[in-house]
């Protein structure tokens, strides 16, 4: 955790702080790894103000609606949207973010993930509640994500934003809103990097070396932030 | 963070570095506890044992809570009827245990030295829950957890130690934790109720005058005295024990203001500390304690048990 | 039967001997010593065996005068006949075994029994220490007169210490007259009570009960005393602390007659040993002790205020030290490393020389129990042992005859050991292999 602060605290341009790659350590996601940038600042900014009005359109409006971003980096896109339906709407929605790793099905494969807390401090019983998360990938985080909802509160419905769907799903999950769609091979990963967190807003394609793990959180092994792929 | 321990057992193996992950990460369980549903599936299918082979109503419920909501397996074993009892060697019913196919035991008993021939023992994971009067190092972190939580860090705080050092299990880890968390320990009792050696334990000073450091300490730590035969007894009378030694509300005056009290519980009420200070609103953080207990068990169970990474942990 | 020993380096300081010489062995006595006594003597030329044994030494036969055999009673743990095979095997030809068995050796017919099983085992020579009191409990005076009768060495109460002042002091007074050693184990039981480890650093890291030195220290001044007043001999067993020496050397200086002894263990081993392991092949009685102090016990052994050294032979079960560290029983073996340890850590360092290991583990402890020298001249018993000093080995306890493998000193490393015993004339061991 002392690391993983220390990550966060001191980002340099997308790239050369190796942030946030899908739990690959720095060591061996090196910059050359860079395939393509397939999403840059004002890209993500469109994608997130698009996805807002798609929010509210879908809902008739944003009555009863809560957003909830799926620690790190969901909940900065979370905290985005929320921003974003403020300015089109006047009104802040309740915002929360959620850690998943108590829910993760990978707990007895790596070590035991860093856990960021879970900050939830309305109901969302009977709500309809967005949820937040960087890429949709596996679909993994998504299910941990709704089975750790489901402990919280019992809401009317759950719908989910992603900033970017990779394809490759293991389980039956889609998204409602989704900011880009980015077709990728298996042996690619999708870095998301955010300006809170990395210092500025880029999403990029890489190349995975061979033998690195996809698609898991950080664990306590390896504490780069959290982020990428699920 | 490189959090990578098989066992609970010596407090001494664990870095400052650790130690704080572990209260980290008990924080995280705080949410958990809070809600309606206090589980989470983390860890549906391991099999916990817990080893008591000496009562210990509290420490036990406490582990059993943190297991269960963690959705852990749970098996108590022990108590007075213990195999020992009836004349199985340890070696015996820790292979006994083992044929059961579970992940970890939870060991207390009241020799020293017993947790770590149970891991090599058994191969599965263990946690140190009281071991005779060496080492109890969940009480430490527990009480840890509670002290950051309550004073923010530990730098030079001046944590005192009053009572029953000698037979505190609570100190042989308490104390190391402290000090690798740059704390200051002061121990306060008579040479009757000190160890030999109280510098090996890592004490920066001994004293038996309660009121003269008193006005100085951030953390006032009372310890259970033995409610012993007054034959052979280390002081004369529980009488003059409180009298020299007690927590009441006259020696409240001496105290710092934000100073905190803790206890490892049960409390001898009137003895160590009188009803005005163990109920004392601002001072007083024993029931904090007893709940910390469950959060950084839960912490420890949660970081111990994960992953194979890397299987020279040790 | 005649066998000549060829160009041994033969050690014995009570002839003032230290040369290259042969040795003639003839009816379990030593017929002849000289240089190359094949050439000079008819009766060596004419030897059914002659064994050269060039690079190694011979000395008067080694003596334990602290060994649990443990029989009768507890016979899983040892038994005179595994005993006395470690015993050959660690290099001695005699040793005095003590009287804590079950039923305890505290009357003659016990005496006898023991000396039975140890003609019938016929390894080496076993003398029998009787019982202070009856059942090693302090209360009542064992028949020392009878087991005199019956050939007890010495009276001794060891495994515990005579708690009684008083008691102590009957014992004494009545034991003066058969000319015996009172060994004293000295422990008083309400300083020590239940402790496991050195009081001190190790019971304080290891969360046990300490064994205080004063506990021992104050029986050992105590004793002093009362053997002051009452003439007896007294001999500290297992001396551990450096206080606990100097009383010792003082009451020399002052002209008292008391003796007393150490073990290898409590020289070359110390509290710090004793890690998070719980080791209880380390769970010793009296316990082991600080750096300092073993120290101590080894600048004792240089200037002489120690007597001898002794391995206080402690077998035990495994199941017994497999049990819990403060549930476990006390006591290691040592009667097969002893040899070993102490060429290394003291010989071969030239912290003494072999004329004074000589002394510490023939010479005096024969004395101290009172039965006949042994020396490298004609007309001596022919109990010898011989030594190869440069033998490297490691301590494992797959080597021990001993039933029990509860010896502090597995995985150790020694250089020396002893290869070959004679006991009265006949060979018992020959190249490091017990003969039977």
């Amino acid at each position: 955790m002392e690391n993983a602060s220390q990550t966060a605290a001191a980002p340099a341009e997308p790239g050369t702080q190796v942030a946030a790659v899908g739990g690959v350590s720095s060591a061996t996601a090196k910059p050359e790894g860079l395939k393509s940038i397939c999403m840059n600042a004002d890209e993500i900014e469109r994608a997130i103000v698009r996805m807002a009005h798609q929010i509210i359109e879908q809902n008739g409006g944003i009555e009863g609606l809560v957003v909830v971003g799926i620690v790190t980096r969901g909940d900065i896109l979370a905290a985005r949207l929320v921003n974003a339906i403020e300015k089109i709407k006047g009104v802040r929605l309740p915002l929360g973010k959620l850690d998943i790793s108590f829910y993760r099905d990978d707990y007895t494969t790596y070590l035991a993930p860093q856990v960021e807390s879970t900050e939830i401090d309305f109901l969302i019983d009977g709500k309809q509640v967005v949820l937040v998360d960087d890429v949709l990938f596996t679909g993994r985080t998504v299910r941990a994500a709704l089975d750790a909802l489901r402990d919280i509160g019992r809401p009317e419905s759950v719908q989910l934003a992603v900033l970017a769907d990779r394809g490759h799903r293991q389980l039956p999950i889609r998204a409602d809103y989704v900011g880009k769609e980015i077709p990728t091979s298996r042996e690619e990963q999708v870095a998301v990097f955010l300006k809170e967190t990395d210092g500025a807003d880029e999403v990029q394609i890489r190349q995975v070396p061979a033998g690195a793990r996809i698609g898991a959180a950080p664990t306590g092994q390896n504490a780069s932030s959290a982020g990428g792929e699920d | 963070m490189a959090f990578n321990h098989k066992h609970l057992i010596d407090i001494n193996e664990y870095s400052a570095e650790d130690i704080m992950t572990i209260l980290k990460t008990a924080d995280t369980f705080r949410a958990v506890n809070e809600r309606r549903v206090k589980k989470v599936p983390t860890l549906r299918g391991f099999t916990v044992v817990n080893m008591f082979n000496e009562p210990s109503t509290r420490t036990r419920s406490s582990f059993e809570l943190a297991e269960k909501r963690l959705s852990c397996d749970t098996l108590n074993f022990g108590g007075s009827s213990t195999s020992t009892v009836k004349g199985e060697s340890l070696d015996d019913t820790v292979a006994t245990l083992c044929s059961y196919k579970i992940d970890m035991i939870v060991v207390r008993d009241k020799h020293a030295g017993v947790p770590r021939q149970v891991a090599e023992k058994s191969g599965v994971h263990v946690i140190d829950a009281g071991d005779g009067k060496h080492q109890h190092p969940t009480q430490a972190l527990l009480d840890l957890y509670t002290i950051w939580r309550h004073k923010g860090s530990f730098e030079g705080l001046k944590v005192g130690i009053i009572g029953d050092i000698n037979h505190s299990r609570v100190c042989g880890s308490l104390v190391p934790a402290l000090k690798k968390m740059g704390a200051h320990v002061t121990f306060i009792a008579p040479n009757t109720l000190l160890p030999a050696r109280p510098d090996v334990l890592g004490a920066d000073r001994v004293t038996s005058k309660l009121d003269e450091v008193l006005p100085e300490l951030d953390v006032v730590y009372m310890l259970r005295i033995q409610l012993e035969r007054l034959e052979g007894a280390p002081y004369p009378s529980l009488r003059e024990y409180s009298m020299l030694y007690g927590l009441n509300r006259e020696r409240e005056k001496l105290m710092k203001p934000d100073a905190i009290v803790c206890h490892p519980g049960p409390i001898n009420r009137g003895v160590e500390l009188d009803s005005f200070m163990a109920d004392h609103p601002t001072h007083s953080v024993i029931l904090d304690q007893v709940y910390s207990g469950v959060l950084v068990r839960m912490a420890v169970l949660y970081l111990l048990l994960g992953g194979n990474e890397d299987e020279n942990a040790h | 039967m005649k066998t000549l020993i060829k160009n041994v380096r033969a050690v014995d300081p009570q002839v003032g001997l230290d040369a290259v010489v042969d040795v003639l062995i003839d009816e379990g006595k030593i017929a002849q010593v000289g240089a190359d006594l094949a050439a000079t003597s008819p009766e060596a030329a004419a030897a059914d065996e002659v064994r050269d044994l060039a690079g190694k030494i011979l000395v008067p036969g080694l003596v334990d005068i602290h060994v649990h055999l443990r029989e009768p009673g507890f016979e899983y743990k040892e038994d005179v006949a595994s005993g006395t095979r470690a015993a050959v095997h660690g290099g001695f030809t005699d040793i005095c075994c003590m009287a804590n068995t079950k039923p305890v050796v505290d009357t003659a017919a016990l005496v006898e029994f023991v000396k039975d099983r140890a003609l019938a085992a016929d390894n080496c020579n076993v003398h029998v220490a009787g019982a202070c009191t009856q059942g090693l409990k302090g209360e009542a005076l064992a028949e020392m007169g009878d087991m005199d009768a019956h050939g007890a060495v010495a009276y001794t109460d060891d495994g515990r210490g005579i708690q009684n002042a008083g008691m102590m002091r009957r014992v004494m007074d009545y034991a003066v007259q058969f000319g015996h050693p009172i060994m004293d184990h000295c422990q008083d039981e309400s300083l020590v009570d239940a402790g496991q480890v050195n009081e001190g650093v190790a019971s304080t890291r290891l969360g046990m009960l300490g064994w205080p030195a004063a506990g021992e220290e104050l029986h050992i001044a105590r004793d002093i005393e009362l053997a002051r007043l009452t003439g007896a001999h007294l001999h500290i067993q297992h001396l551990t602390s450096a206080h606990g020496l100097d009383i010792v050397r003082k009451a020399k200086a002052e002209g008292s007659t008391v003796t007393c002894e150490v073990t290898p263990h409590h020289m070359f081993l110390t509290e710090d040993l004793i890690g998070e392991d719980y080791n209880t092949y380390l769970k010793v009685n009296p316990p082991l002790r600080t750096a300092d102090d073993a120290k101590a016990l080894i600048a004792g052994v240089v200037d002489g205020t120690v007597d001898c050294i002794v391995t206080d032979h402690a077998p035990h079960s495994e199941n017994e030290k497999a049990r819990e560290f403060e549930l476990a029983p006390f006591g290691m073996t040592g009667i097969e490393t002893s040899v070993g340890a102490v060429l290394t850590n003291l010989v071969k360092p030239q912290v003494i020389g072999y004329d004074r290991m000589v002394e510490l583990m023939a010479v005096n402890p024969r004395k101290i129990i009172g039965i006949e020298p042994v020396k490298i001249e004609p007309g001596s018993a022919a109990s010898l042992t011989i030594i190869d000093p440069e033998l490297a080995w490691t301590v494992t306890a797959d080597d021990f005859e001993s039933k029990a493998k509860n010896c502090g000193f597995i995985g150790a490393s020694f250089v020396g050991r002893a290869t070959d015993v004679y006991v009265n004339g006949v060979a018992k061991m020959r190249d490091g292999e017990l003969v039977k």
